[in-house]
């Protein structure tokens, strides 16, 4: 038993008594104190909740109760969901120190299934970036390169995983925040349909198109902890009523004969660096081999979905930060009894909210304004009913759709934090995915020629057809690993004080 | 020069408009499982959901829906098959979300209409109102600002923040523009918020009271000169609480307008409060500087899609019209206009109709409850249902019909029924009300009458049977009152040959 193991493993040496709960929690603590400072993937370590609740699973274990497939494996939670009585700030300075009086239902159906919550995972503030790099409380590095960025929003909990701080973790992608970071550490990530998995306690960024899901180091793990966290939730009124698709199942099928696969035109060329198109295609010609058609689809309005959502997301952010006044939770600036409610309202949101954000707010109430309404959220969402009939046309000729998840390997640190149009850049092929609330899924396909960088290949499947992108993603993974002759992270240079 | 509410109208048309704010009775708000009970500790009925808290949803309240639906039908609008909620983005203390929920460009009920009752000069008028729509909302906290002269924000020394009501379910009804009243404007604001209430009530879907803030009214105002054809700007008052307040507020902002429109000034577009000592209006905040409230789709709720049967199946619950039922009752009682309007403005109709349903005489029930009962409920400051049940006022009256009361006996016992002695028929053993019936008893008292007046009795033998008035007096006065009067003239008639 290793912290380099996959969690499926784990969970196979526990259910065997090889090791227990609180010695693999332990294990992971060790290795988050040793690699950590140098990462930076954690805000909060839970290690007296983590240790207690995994105390319970070997005792549950030991009386010989019935677990869950998980139970007593680790995992990091990004900060964007609410845990109750564990600090949750978004990664910003407005909700430092809340503490929510309240489980997500993400965490209820976590600890349901015994999964131990390590702690809270770095983002960029309200899961707004593509690098982490906005994060009020410092970066989070890509353990392949320190001073590369490790993707965003959910920097911390992809490199969490690079760095075998813990094997699974949870994430949320609202244009691509699971599975950008998946790319550049060479992890797995997963943004299941919209309304697969609850957002009751995700902290909203844009509703329409948040989703939390699973992120692992295999297509496997990944598929487990869907499992755990899917399904219908009457607390969510977007949450979708229907069988959860056996994704663990068609992770572990690995025949994919016959699949039809389409590589979608307009996701390559300009912009995508060449070593990233490369890996991309060897990866095709992998699933040619393992009995795939491969059919080139045209999606002539994913051109317009980046411009879209840059409209859609900022309005829906415009109001759902409204709340974050000092009133009622949070951070308070300025109250020294003489103020008045609306300058103490004021002042702390100047204080609370980084320049990112701040820049999302004003775009979004601008384009909520009367007047320009119609103009720009009003043309995005028609932009967005066109990008889902482009995928409904694409998934009549295919059983799923592949693309590079990202254009780019992991830049580095600085290197685009005062270039926001750059820096958007880089969900330019994960975006579409949200726009139309359907399936993807990010894996490692190799490591890029230029910079030795992990490459990420993106897998969508139609809406509450998750299966399919596991069923694709395990054969893949498959083929890679024994081409490679071991996993990705493998190749990865060592972190000083790593096991 | 100054005009007053005639020498305006002689110029001026007035238009209408009214927003009715109804505070549903659910037993849970609009989109959490909290309570909605009024007077409750403050901040006791809240969740992460009405608080607002960050990661919470809202979930709709079916039985929101179903109510206003049900509200939508009896004001014969048409149901939206697809209707959304929207957010409403302004920030303000006592808004969770600093975005209240709430219905906009796709509400649930369009197009209905009101028919309401006035009485005018020429009688009882129908005037009919126009429902534009009927939507849904969430109510928003409440703020008490403390210190300050005005009990306003500005000024305060600090607020008290109470989350109770926030989230409660409202139902907003705004008219149509209301035109041609005339000087009966305000007669026809006040009918149309008294009978939209009735309807409310019969359909169960609200406390409607309007002193507790579960019905609130805003009345939209303007003036056009006669002839004109012309709208003019109109203003809002907000908060009119009461019938009578609607009715004075419409008068009083009829006259403010034209006086300041004969002066030659502009009326502001604005919102203003209505002050109840004076009946006069002061301005709130001006709506030149319009808010944008950047109304957006509400992207955590699903639209409502009600089913077609399902509100075919509402509307079959639908109870008889208030106005419908009215007129029912009016010819069954045979009862002239102006006291069925008596008993609808003491709201006493529900009361009289089922002291009747007990078999009490329609005539009677209606001048027991509005007469003596009225008078004393009106001294001591209490509704007249407070003082008697209608089973009691049934029997009373049961009583009096049978003869074993009379008006006068009865009198004493509603005093003793009021007085908590009891029953009417321990009141009456109690007390020893019973009319005396017994024949040879009331003889003996005619006897002694007859004796004491002898010349009287004469005149009443000779054929003068007016002369009789003063001997049945002396008999009810012998008997204590608790003869029967009719009873008396009979038996002394006969024995004086007549």
């Amino acid at each position: 038993m290793s912290i380099r193991d996959n969690a499926w493993q784990m969970a196979a040496a526990l259910s065997k008594n090889e090791i227990s709960a609180v010695e693999l929690a332990n294990q992971h603590y060790e290795q988050i104190a040793a690699v950590d400072k140098d990462v930076h993937a954690f805000l909060y370590l839970d290690k007296e909740g983590a240790l207690s609740q995994a105390k319970e699973v070997d005792i549950k274990r030991a009386a010989g109760e019935k677990l869950s497939p998980l139970a007593g494996v680790p995992l990091a939670l990004k900060d964007v969901m609410t845990q109750k009585d564990v600090p949750t700030t978004c990664g910003s300075k407005i909700l430092e120190n809340w503490r929510p009086p309240y489980d997500s239902t993400v965490v209820t159906k976590l600890k349901d299934a015994g999964v131990i919550i390590l702690g809270k995972t770095n983002m960029d503030e309200f899961a707004m970036g593509s690098s982490t790099e906005n994060s009020a409380y410092g970066p989070t590095h890509n353990p392949w390169d320190l001073t590369r960025i490790p993707g965003g929003s959910g920097g911390g909990s992809s490199a969490s995983l690079a760095a075998f701080e813990a094997p699974l973790a949870i994430g949320t992608d609202t244009g691509g925040s699971i599975r950008q970071p998946a790319a550049v550490t060479g992890t797995v990530g997963v943004k299941p349909t919209y309304g697969g998995v609850s957002r009751y306690g995700l902290v909203a960024f844009s509703s329409s198109l948040d989703q939390a899901g699973p992120c692992a180091r295999t297509v496997l793990d990944a598929a487990l902890l869907h499992q755990v966290i899917a399904g219908f939730d009457p607390k969510d009124s977007t949450s979708i009523n229907q069988a959860v698709p056996d994704v663990v199942a068609a992770a572990k099928k690995l025949d994919i004969k016959g699949m039809k696969i389409g590589v979608v035109k307009q996701l390559s060329g300009d912009g995508y660096q060449k070593g990233v198109e490369n890996k991309f295609n060897e990866a095709i010609a992998e699933l040619v081999k393992l009995g795939a058609e491969i059919i080139e689809v045209s999606c002539p309005n994913f051109e317009y979905a980046l411009a879209a959502y840059y409209l859609i997301a900022p309005s829906e952010c415009s109001s759902n930060l409204a709340r974050f006044d000092s009133i009622r939770f949070g951070l308070r600036v300025g109250d020294d009894g003489v103020k008045s409610a609306e300058e103490v309202m004021n002042l702390t949101r100047q204080a609370g909210f980084g320049r990112e954000v701040k820049r999302r707010i004003i775009l979004g109430t601008y384009a909520l304004s009367s007047g320009y309404y119609d103009a720009y959220y009003g043309s995005a969402q028609k932009v967005r009913t066109l990008i889902k009939q482009d995928f409904d046309n694409a998934f009549t000729k295919c059983d799923v759709l592949v693309s590079p998840t990202a254009p780019t390997t992991a830049f580095k640190i600085g290197e685009k934090s005062n270039d926001p149009l750059a820096m958007y850049l880089n969900d330019i092929a994960t975006i579409p995915v949200n726009m139309a609330g359907i399936g993807g899924m990010s894996l490692p396909c190799g490591l890029a020629d230029e910079d030795n960088l992990p490459v990420g290949f993106q897998i969508m499947s139609p809406a509450m057809k998750d299966d399919r992108m596991y069923l694709v993603g395990g054969a893949l993974e498959a083929a890679l690993l024994s081409k490679w002759g071991k996993p990705i992270l493998d190749f990865a240079p060592k972190l000083a004080g790593s096991k | 020069m100054t005009l007053n509410y005639d020498s305006a109208l002689a110029i001026y048309e007035p238009t209408l408009g009214l927003e009715v704010h109804v505070e549903l009775n659910t037993k849970s708000k609009m989109f959490c499982g909290c309570a909605t009970e009024f007077g409750a500790q403050p901040n006791t009925q809240t969740c992460p959901v009405c608080l607002g808290l960050p990661g919470s949803l809202p979930v709709v309240n079916k039985r929101a829906i179903e109510s206003s639906i049900l509200i939508g039908l009896a004001l014969n609008c048409s149901i939206a098959p697809f209707s959304r909620f929207a957010r409403k983005n302004y920030f303000y203390p006592d808004m969770p979300k600093n975005f209240q929920t709430s219905q906009y460009d796709e509400p649930i009920c369009v197009n209905g209409f009101l028919d309401v009752d006035v009485e005018t000069d020429e009688g009882n008028k129908t005037f009919r109102v126009e429902i534009e729509r009927v939507h849904m909302e969430e109510d928003t906290g409440k703020s008490l600002h403390v210190g300050g002269a005005t009990g306003r924000i500005h000024g305060a020394d600090h607020s008290l923040l109470d989350y109770n009501r926030a989230g409660i379910p409202l139902v907003e009804i705004v008219t149509k523009i209301v035109p041609n009243t005339g000087k009966y404007a305000p007669l026809v604001a006040r009918a149309y918020v008294a009978t939209l209430r009735d309807i409310l009530r019969s359909l169960k879907v609200s406390d409607v009271k309007m002193e507790q803030g579960s019905l609130r009214c805003d009345v939209n105002l303007s003036l056009s000169k006669i002839g004109s054809g012309k709208l003019g700007t109109r203003s809002e008052t907000k908060n009119v609480n009461s019938l009578r307040s609607v009715e004075r507020a419409v008068a009083g902002e009829i006259i403010r307008h034209a006086n300041r429109l004969e002066s030659g000034e502009k009326i502001v577009q604005e919102t203003r409060h209505f002050l109840e000592e004076s009946g006069e209006t002061r301005p709130g905040r001006s709506k030149e500087q319009a808010e944008d409230y950047r109304y957006f789709p509400e992207p955590d709720l699903v639209p409502v899609v009600p089913d077609a049967k399902w509100i075919e199946e509402l509307r079959t619950l639908l109870p008889e019209k208030p106005a419908d039922r009215r007129k029912r009752l009016q010819t069954a009682w045979a009862v002239p206009d102006k006291e069925m309007n008596a008993m609808v403005n003491a709201e006493l109709l529900d009361t009289v109709e089922q002291t009747v349903l007990l078999g009490a005489d329609p005539t009677k029930a209606r001048s027991w409850w509005l007469g003596e009962i009225s008078r004393i409920a009106n001294d001591k400051a209490v509704s007249p249902t407070d003082l008697m049940s209608v089973n009691d006022v049934a029997q009373i009256i049961e009583l009096i019909s049978k003869g074993e009361l009379t008006d006068k006996l009865a009198r004493q016992v509603v005093e003793g029924v009021i007085a908590k002695e009891g029953s009417p028929s321990e009141v009456i053993a109690k007390r020893g009300l019973k009319v005396v019936s017994d024949d040879s008893q009331l003889m003996k008292a005619i006897e002694e009458a007859i004796a004491a007046a002898p010349e009287t009795a004469e005149k009443v033998r000779g054929g003068n049977i007016p002369a009789a008035g003063a001997l049945i007096g002396a008999v009810m006065k012998l008997t204590g009152g608790q003869a029967d009067a009719a009873k008396v003239r009979e038996l002394l008639l006969k024995h004086l040959g007549q």
